[in-house]
């Protein structure tokens, strides 16, 4: 992933919000440190090309996808991204293991990169993630916070996408689970090759990651 | 692939939400049963209107509209404005183009009912829907001249049985003061309903008719002067005059003709009408009500559409964070739209479904029922091409109705950011 020069405003008369310049080879994890108000979730939604940069590029494996028609980016979101919220992560009337295939249903280079088929593949994750089989087909609202939480993370990795954006996932769990999931998280993404970009305010959390950067929310 | 997840998630969505949605889907299906029933029952009246007499292919009676003398005749409703004379009746009778005659006397009533005075003809050739002979439930056709048949509707509503005694009413009022108490009538058999005025009517033969009358010729009865059922034993009541007669031919491309001469007889001004031809007049006249009646069933299902989309409107604030999750995800503005059509189609077809059911069923306990009190002969049969259009307008009405949550979503979600739920 490379990041250079972007800028963002809701309006032209506002001062523009500007961003550091990424580069994020696959497979690397980076984390992403920065008050609140510095711009974490509008840098999302720049990444994920869900809104407009008013300057700079996004490159995602190679593709400039602020470059790509607002379908062709939401197929581009679906075939190489996985997301994982603060909180409400999941579809509220799908089953646990319906909830993991969802993005199988949106992108057929992620159902071919399952191994033998889609259900297997979330049935593995959910175990790899310790999700008692026994919660597969129940309705997800009756889960913890915690086994939500990785239940989106099996989501964001099933098929294999490029990349994985994480926005303070763990900001809802207790110390012991917030680290037993980045290590389950960060065990699997290397295990599939995915980057993960993981942002939080939660400074404590960035041992677990090689590369830090720190957002400022420079307004210019 | 989409599209098979996009039904998925409308599926399960639905499911989610049944508790809310089976209140909104019981009305929906409501109403549907509504407009189906109305067009369903629009068709089987008209059906059944229109064969109120079948098998007669020529009304004769004195000259008037053929819309008059179909309502006096068929319809009891409304008096002659003249007779046929007996010699008359008796040439036609001789014209062996005519397969057979049912000669027809009206004037009195019974209880607000129309007694007919006719002879073995009319329970042998009259014929009512679709060529049904009548029959009798129990007892048999009259014979002597002082026995009456009575029509089912008659028979339940008065509580008459086989060999009781009645008296019939001079004249034609609901209440009569004059009444032929001299000559009572016997009940000698009772008609199995058939769902025309012919429930509506008691039948005697013309003999009785005339030997009721005997004494009454200035309108009322003169102390002395009537006979006693003993008295009219053997006695010759051949009448002067009869109201009407019911003609079957059995060449029926002579029907015109035949028509024609009538129509231009020498002797007295005669009428002659094809009853098919003055029953669809008269329906055409009638036919406005029903029309107006299934313009108001197709507002209820438009309402209930409204209160569909009502509930959808309210249950959108709800899904802003699944929204939120189907947008990262991948899902574009289009696919998350399309749940909500895929949503309120799939009520609007299950609505369908149940409505049909739920008519098929009702139809099929009421029909009996209809039958036995009412004289309806409401059969389940088929839909028509007619019908199955107009149930398919409810998902297509359904379908339009849900542009409007579409149309919103679509427009939120294209503007939303990562992890953003609509309503923020």
């Amino acid at each position: 992933m490379e990041v250079s020069g972007l800028g963002f405003s809701w309006d032209p008369v506002q001062p523009r919000l500007s961003f550091p310049d990424i580069i994020l080879k696959r497979g690397e994890h980076l984390f992403l440190h920065g008050p609140s108000g510095s711009g974490k979730s509008t840098l999302l939604s720049l990444l994920a090309g869900m809104l407009r940069p008013a300057s700079g590029t996004v490159r995602v494996l190679g593709t400039d996808i602020h470059r790509l028609g607002a379908g062709a980016r939401d197929q581009f979101r679906a075939d190489h991204m996985g997301v994982i919220f603060q909180q409400f992560n999941l579809v509220p009337y799908l089953s646990t293991r319906a909830n993991v295939t969802l993005p199988c249903g949106l992108s057929e280079l992620r159902r071919e990169r399952t191994e033998p088929t889609v259900e297997d593949e979330a049935e593995r994750l959910l175990a790899a993630l310790s999700i008692p089989a026994d919660h597969w087909q129940r309705k997800v609202t009756r889960l913890s916070i915690g086994q939500q939480q990785r239940i989106a993370a099996a989501r964001a990795l099933i098929g294999a996408p490029g990349l994985i954006l994480a926005d303070e996932p763990t900001s809802a769990l207790d110390a012991d689970n917030r680290d037993r999931f980045l290590e389950l998280l960060l065990t699997l993404a290397h295990r599939h090759s995915t980057s993960v970009l993981f942002v939080s305010h939660d400074q404590s959390l960035a041992r677990h990651f090689d590369n830090q950067l720190e957002l400022q929310g420079d307004r210019t | 692939m989409k599209a098979r997840l996009a039904l998925t998630l409308a599926l399960a969505s639905l499911w989610h939400r049944k508790k809310v949605l089976a209140l909104v889907c019981l009305t929906l299906t409501l109403s549907v049963s509504l407009l189906l029933g109305i067009q369903y029952l629009r068709t089987e009246v008209k059906q059944s209107f229109t064969s109120t007499i079948s098998g007669t292919d020529l009304i004769i009676g004195a000259r008037s509209g053929q819309l008059n003398l179909l309502l006096y005749t068929v319809f009891h409703i409304g008096d002659a404005t003249n007779n046929i004379r007996w010699s008359t009746y008796q040439g036609l009778k001789q014209d062996n183009r005519l397969a057979w005659l049912i000669p027809i006397s009206l004037g009195d009533s019974y209880r607000g009912n129309r007694v007919v005075a006719t002879d073995e003809n009319f329970f042998k050739h009259f014929r009512y829907g679709r060529d049904l002979p009548l029959e009798l439930d129990e007892g048999q056709w009259f014979e002597g001249v002082f026995d009456v048949v009575l029509g089912a509707g008659v028979a339940r509503s008065l509580a008459h049985q086989v060999g009781e005694p009645i008296v019939l009413s001079h004249g034609g009022g609901r209440t009569s003061f004059s009444n032929h108490e001299d000559t009572p009538f016997t009940v000698t058999g009772i008609l199995a309903p058939t769902g025309t005025p012919v429930d509506q009517a008691v039948y005697i033969s013309l003999d009785g008719m005339e030997a009721m009358h005997v004494g009454w010729e200035s309108g009322v009865a003169i102390p002395g002067r009537t006979i006693t059922p003993e008295q009219a034993k053997g006695r010759d009541f051949t009448p002067d005059a009869i109201t009407a007669v019911f003609v079957g031919i059995d060449r029926q491309i002579l029907t015109f003709r035949i028509q024609r001469e009538i129509n231009q007889f020498a002797g007295e001004p005669l009428s002659a009408i094809l009853p098919g031809v003055a029953l669809s007049e008269l329906w055409r006249l009638m036919g406005q009500f029903e029309r107006a009646l299934l313009g108001i069933t197709g507002f209820v299902v438009v309402t209930s559409l409204i209160g569909l989309i009502a509930v959808l409107l309210t249950l959108q604030s709800q899904r802003a964070h699944e929204i939120a999750v189907l947008r990262a995800t991948g899902a574009s503005p289009a696919l998350i739209a399309s749940l909500y059509i895929l949503e309120c189609v799939a009520l609007a077809l299950a609505a369908c479904v149940m409505a049909l059911a739920l008519g098929m069923a009702g139809l099929a306990l009421a029909s009996p029922w209809l039958l036995a009190n009412y004289g309806l002969q409401i059969e389940l049969r088929p839909l028509t091409p007619e019908e199955w259009t107009l149930m398919a307008l409810v998902p297509v009405a359904a379908f339009t109705v849900a542009l409007i949550p579409a149309f919103n979503t679509w427009r939120q979600s294209r503007r939303l950011g990562f992890g953003e739920a609509a309503d923020q």
